[in-house]
Formats: C-alpha cells, sequence, structure tokens
C-alpha cells in the first residue's frame, strides 16, 4: 500500500504545449496570408491605375504626317498621383524606336494591346512597370507604337507595412486568445478527470461499489474497468473473510468433540500412566486449538488492519466488558482482577481490533499470573490514550523484550504453557494499525507490563 | 443442576454431557431447535448451553425467540466462530455469556457458576451435610451458621468431595479436575487446598481424610 507509481509526463503540459504550438503555427500563418491578400490588392489597385493611365496615352496617341505624336494628357499623369509623391517614368517606342521619355525604363515583357505588368530595378528604386502597345495604321502602313510607364512604390511598401503590422497584431491576438482558449479547454477537459481522482479518494476504506456518475464517453473504458476491478476485489475481500470465519468453524467444532472427549476419559481412567498420556494428548490438543485461532485471528487482524474502519468508540466500556468476561477464567486461577479506569476513553478506533489485542494481553497476564497473583489492567485518556495490563508473574525474560512481539516467537520462560507465539505479534499489529505501540517491561517489583499506546 | 445442551454434533453432545454428569448434573441434549422448543415448554432447566448452527436454523434466532416470550433461564453460547467477529451479536441479543470451541471444561464450567451466580443469587441445590451448609453455585459455606469464605479452588475441591462423601479421590484426579492442563498439576498444591479445606471445617462434623498412597475421602464424622 501506499506505492505510488512513477509518473511519465503531464497530460495537461502536453495538452496544452500541442495546443499552443497549434496557435502559433496558424498565428504565423495567418499573418502571412493576411498580408499576401492585402499585398496583392494594393498591388491590384496600384496597376489598375497604371493601365488606366497607360490606356489613356496610348489613346492619345495619333499619326500625324508619317510621325507618330503622342500628346500625353494631363489627367494620365494626375491620376497617379499619391500621398507619399512617388515618382513617374515613362517611356514611348515607335516600334523599336525611342521617341521620348526615359531611354533605359526596362519595359514588361508582352505583346498586343494586353498591359502586361512587372516590377523591375529603375535608377536603383523598385518600380512598377506597366508595358502597353497599340497598333495605328496610316497611309497603308502599320505602326506599332509602345508605351511603358512606372511609378515607384513608395506609398505601397507604406501602405504594406501598415497592413503587416495590423497582421501581425491580429496574428498575436489571435495567439494570445488561443493560449487562453487552451489553457481554459485543457483545465476543463482534465477537470473531468481530477473529479473521477476526488470521487475515488474520497471513499471510505469499505466502499467498493461501482461508481454510477456519468462521466464523458472517452472515460468510460476507464471508469468501466475500475468498476470491474472493484467488482473483483470486494467478490475476493468477501470471500477471504467467509473464508477464514469457515475455517475457523472447521477446525474448531472437531478440537472440541476430542477435547471433550479427552477430558471426560481422563476422568474416568485410573492408572496413572495412562492418566500421564491422556494429559500430553490434551495438551497437545489445547496447543493445537490455540495455535489454530490465533493463526485464523492474526489472518481477521491483518485483513481488518488492510482495512480499517475506525468507529468512536470508550476504551473504558470495550475494556471492562473484557474484564467481565474474563474474571470466570481468573477465578479458577483464584487471580484477582484489578481494573482501575478513571471515567471514559474516547477513541476512534476498530473496536474488533482493539478488544482482540487487548483480549491477548489479558490472556498471557492470566496465563503468566502465578495463583492467586494480581493482574492490573488500567486505562487512561490523558497524556495519552493507553491501556496498560501487568501480572504479578515472573516478568519478560531478560534480553527478549525486543524479539517477542516478532512472529511465532516465544519467551524462554513459556515452557511449560500453551501459546503460539502470535499474541503479542497481534497486539503489536494492531497498535500500528491504528497509529499506536505496543510497549513491554518489567516493573522493578517483578511482573510483565504490556503497554499499548494510541 | 439441570441443563439443556443444544447441539448438532452428536459426538461433542455426548462428550459434554457425560462430562457434566460426573460433575453430578442431569443433562438433556436436544440435537436440533425443535427439539429444543419441546423441551423448554416441558421442562425448566437452570441453564442452556446453545450452539449457534443448528441444522433447522439459527442458535440466535432461538435465543431471541425465547428471550421474546419472556423466559429467563440463562443461556450460554456455544460458537466455534471466529472470536473476532462473532463476539458482538451473541451478547447483544440477551446471551449471558459465550464460550469459543474448542473450550476448556473447566472454563465451561467456571462461566456456567459465575452467570448462575449472577441471575440467581442462590441455588436450590442447597447441600446440608454435618453442620455444614453448602451452595456450591452461589460459593457459599456456612459451617455451624457461620459464614466462610471460600477461594475457587477451595469451592470446587469442596464441591467434588462433598458430592461423594466416603469416595476416594486420588490426588491427580482431583488435580485434573482443579489445574488447567496447562500446567503440571502439582500434588503438593492438592496438600496445600486440602490443608485450607480442614481448617474451614474444622467446627463440623465433616472430616478430609488421608489416604495414604490412595488419596482423599471426606467422611461424615458424627
Amino acid at each position: 500500500m501506499g506505492h505510488s507509481p512513477s509518473v511519465s509526463g503531464s497530460l495537461r503540459n502536453r495538452l496544452v504545449l500541442s495546443l499552443i504550438g497549434g496557435a502559433a503555427i496558424l498565428a504565423v500563418l495567418l499573418f502571412f496570408v493576411v498580408r499576401n491578400y492585402a499585398a496583392q490588392v494594393a498591388q491590384q489597385g496600384q496597376d489598375n491605375i497604371l493601365r488606366a493611365s497607360v490606356t489613356s496615352i496610348l489613346d492619345a496617341a495619333a499619326i500625324r504626317e508619317g510621325e507618330v505624336e503622342v500628346d500625353i494628357p494631363y489627367a494620365a499623369f494626375s491620376m497617379l498621383g499619391t500621398a507619399s509623391d512617388d515618382r513617374i517614368f515613362h517611356a514611348i517606342y515607335q516600334d523599336a524606336r525611342f521617341l521620348s521619355g526615359y531611354p533605359y525604363l526596362p519595359m514588361a515583357a508582352g505583346r498586343g494591346r494586353e498591359s502586361t505588368f512587372a516590377t523591375v530595378s529603375h535608377q536603383g528604386e523598385a518600380v512598377r512597370v506597366v508595358t502597353a502597345s497599340r497598333v495605328l495604321i496610316a497611309d497603308g502602313k502599320r505602326t506599332n507604337v509602345r508605351v511603358a510607364l512606372a511609378q515607384t512604390q513608395d506609398a505601397l511598401s507604406g501602405q504594406l507595412e501598415q497592413i503587416s503590422k495590423n497582421a501581425a497584431l491580429l496574428g498575436a491576438g489571435f495567439f494570445v486568445l488561443a493560449i487562453l482558449l487552451s489553457f481554459w479547454a485543457t483545465s476543463a477537459t482534465i477537470g473531468q478527470l481530477k473529479r473521477l481522482t476526488d470521487a475515488v479518494t474520497r471513499r471510505g476504506p469499505q466502499d467498493l461499489s461501482p461508481f454510477q456518475k456519468p462521466v464523458p464517453s472517452e472515460m468510460l473504458p476507464l471508469v468501466t474497468s475500475l468498476n470491474s476491478l472493484m467488482g473483483r476485489l470486494d467478490q475476493s475481500l468477501g470471500q477471504s473473510e467467509d473464508f477464514i470465519a469457515e475455517a475457523a468453524h472447521r477446525v474448531r467444532t472437531p478440537l472440541a468433540t476430542v477435547r471433550s472427549y479427552a477430558e471426560a476419559t481422563l476422568q474416568r481412567l485410573d492408572k496413572e500412566e495412562n492418566r500421564q498420556d491422556m494429559r500430553s494428548m490434551m495438551r497437545a490438543i489445547d496447543e493445537s486449538s490455540r495455535a489454530a485461532v490465533q493463526l485464523l485471528d492474526h489472518a481477521m487482524i491483518t485483513f481488518r488492519s488492510d482495512h480499517l474502519e475506525r468507529q468512536d468508540i470508550d476504551l473504558a466500556q470495550l475494556v471492562d466488558e473484557l474484564v467481565v468476561r474474563l474474571t470466570p477464567i481468573a477465578e479458577m486461577k483464584d487471580l484477582t482482577l484489578h481494573y482501575e479506569s478513571d471515567g471514559p476513553v474516547p477513541y476512534s478506533g476498530d473496536p474488533i481490533l482493539i478488544q482482540n489485542a487487548v483480549r491477548n494481553l489479558l490472556d498471557n497476564a492470566l496465563k503468566y499470573a502465578p495463583i492467586e497473583g494480581t493482574v492490573t489492567i488500567a486505562v487512561s485518556a490523558t497524556p495519552q490514550v493507553v491501556i496498560n495490563v501487568c501480572d504479578s508473574g515472573k516478568g519478560f525474560p531478560d534480553g527478549e523484550l525486543e524479539t517477542l512481539t516478532s512472529r511465532f516467537k516465544r519467551g524462554a520462560n513459556a515452557e511449560g504453557t500453551i501459546g503460539s507465539g502470535l499474541g503479542l505479534t497481534i497486539a503489536m499489529d494492531v497498535a500500528s494499525a491504528h497509529g499506536g505501540v505496543l510497549k513491554l517491561s518489567n516493573q522493578p517489583e517483578g511482573g510483565a507490563c504490556a503497554q499499548l499506546l494510541f | 443442576m439441570k441443563f439443556l445442551l443444544v447441539e448438532d454434533n452428536q459426538e461433542l453432545a455426548s462428550a459434554i454431557s457425560s462430562r457434566m454428569r460426573q460433575d453430578g448434573h442431569v443433562i438433556e441434549h436436544a440435537p436440533n431447535l425443535s427439539d429444543a422448543q419441546a423441551f423448554i415448554e416441558t421442562t425448566e432447566f437452570d441453564l442452556i448451553l446453545l450452539d449457534i448452527m443448528l441444522p433447522d436454523g439459527d442458535g440466535r434466532a432461538f435465543l431471541k425467540r425465547h428471550r421474546a416470550s419472556q423466559l429467563d433461564t440463562p443461556v450460554i453460547i456455544l460458537t466455534a466462530r471466529s472470536q473476532v467477529s462473532d463476539r458482538i451479536g451473541t451478547l447483544d441479543l440477551g446471551a449471558d455469556d459465550y464460550v469459543t470451541k474448542p473450550f476448556d471444561h473447566a472454563e465451561l464450567e467456571a462461566r456456567c457458576r459465575a452467570v448462575l451466580r449472577r441471575k440467581a443469587g442462590t441455588s436450590q441445590t442447597v447441600i446440608e451435610l454435618g453442620g455444614v451448609r453448602f451452595d456450591p453455585v452461589a460459593g457459599l459455606l456456612d459451617v455451624r451458621g457461620q459464614r466462610v469464605s471460600l477461594r475457587n479452588r477451595e469451592l470446587r475441591l469442596l464441591e467434588l468431595l462433598i458430592n461423594a462423601p466416603g469416595q476416594v479421590f486420588s490426588k491427580q484426579k482431583l488435580a485434573d479436575r482443579l489445574f488447567s492442563y496447562d500446567h503440571d498439576a502439582s500434588e503438593n498444591a492438592i496438600e496445600v487446598y486440602v490443608g485450607r479445606l480442614r481448617k474451614h471445617l474444622k467446627p463440623s462434623d465433616l472430616t478430609i481424610t488421608t489416604l495414604r498412597g490412595l488419596g482423599y475421602r471426606l467422611d461424615n464424622g458424627s
């Protein structure tokens, strides 16, 4: 019991980490998608104006006296005006011949009236260039007029920067929200497990009934196997308890028969040697029955100690009942039983276990006290709950005080008395099951003392 | 004393009965509850010895009925169950005491005596002989009208001797009855108790005679 399993990671951490990791990836993706889309839209806006502008320039182109004449309309440039005063470049070609503008302005590849766009570098600056051409026919001659119009992208990149900033803010906001949500979702999920754990922990040691409360479907297999485990445990515990009681019954009844017969026979025998044999036989019966009884008691004690069920009892009353019960036994040896208590001694423990422990101590005292001797039992609540059993016998043998509580160990002076060597072990086990100790000592004036300290 | 023994185990029952008869008691044996019921309806008993597990029911249920019908005959339960778990119920049901099998007959005897003393105070089986009035149940001895206090073993020794005046008891036989078998019965101890009894009985006509090599005998000297 109390063995804690090794821990391998935390479900909560794993869940939180994977949720946060996912949220981070999503936030970065969101940032790029929003920025790209915005950039595309902005680029499209610039392109549309450039196209309109270049179209109006081409529309203004005409052939006069065999010469291509381009009268650039004012509107063509004014529509390109921006807040950041972007510069505008243009170049006009007739067929392959440069007519006017900036001769080194790169052209976007493309042909026909369709406008083609490109972002190129001009005079060390990135510019957006649109190229369009128009075929003019005059005097049966085809002339191809090509116009390239370029604009720097200061306004655009300013706009883009703004959008990026907003997209980054949006991504960050999403990320923070996702973290909060993931913590909340994790707590809610783990909370179900915690509730189940609490329900298991809160149970009394004897409560092995199945869980009835509804659980999430994912936890159903766990709860189902937990219930079946508890069912089997309950069954096997019940079986061991029944088995102990049944075994006691099976062993004791025939032993009782043998013993009674032997006793009755002894009374009728006259020959001393036969009587001697019968006495040895009865001693052997007593030995074996006492051993059987104590082994079964010990099994029961171990069983109950593992499932300690405490209830409020009065130790003074418990001991008093035992004293009343043992008085006839004491009288058989003309022993005086002294019982000292100063009022009720309330304690929370298993009455059957404590009764058995005290009974074993009293049995010992009655056994080892000399004929017409005294056995003293004292119960007190202060300064500590303690039950004290002392006899007026020879006391524990020197140097054996430590070893006597071990299983089947009997004192060197036990020769000639019936016993199994389990009595003190039982008393000690009961004491430690209740968090107490069994203390053995010899009185200065002689006689053994056993103390149950709770 | 008149006992009713309710016990289904035939061997155990006859062993207990034969021992009880040796002690001079009358004992009826009922192997089941219905026989027991028939006995208590027709005869008055001083004490009932009751087993728990019987073929036609639970001895505890019988005890409960018995107590409900205002019968106050003392009952001692004979139980084979583990002493840790059965103790509570039987005494609550109105049993006066219980012994766990297997038991020392001397213990059963001691418990019977204790229960009877508690219940009845004095019994009808008072023996009057040679100027002595002896109540074995209450443990009271009056010698020439003078109350004498007896220790348990003196009382049991006197009970043995006074029930069979004129009969010779060997030291060993007496020791076997007075001491448990876990101690080697000491013949010296018997001499001590005989000595004490002689002192108590001095004013009366009763004497305890020592027969060398044979044992002791109680004589009514009048």
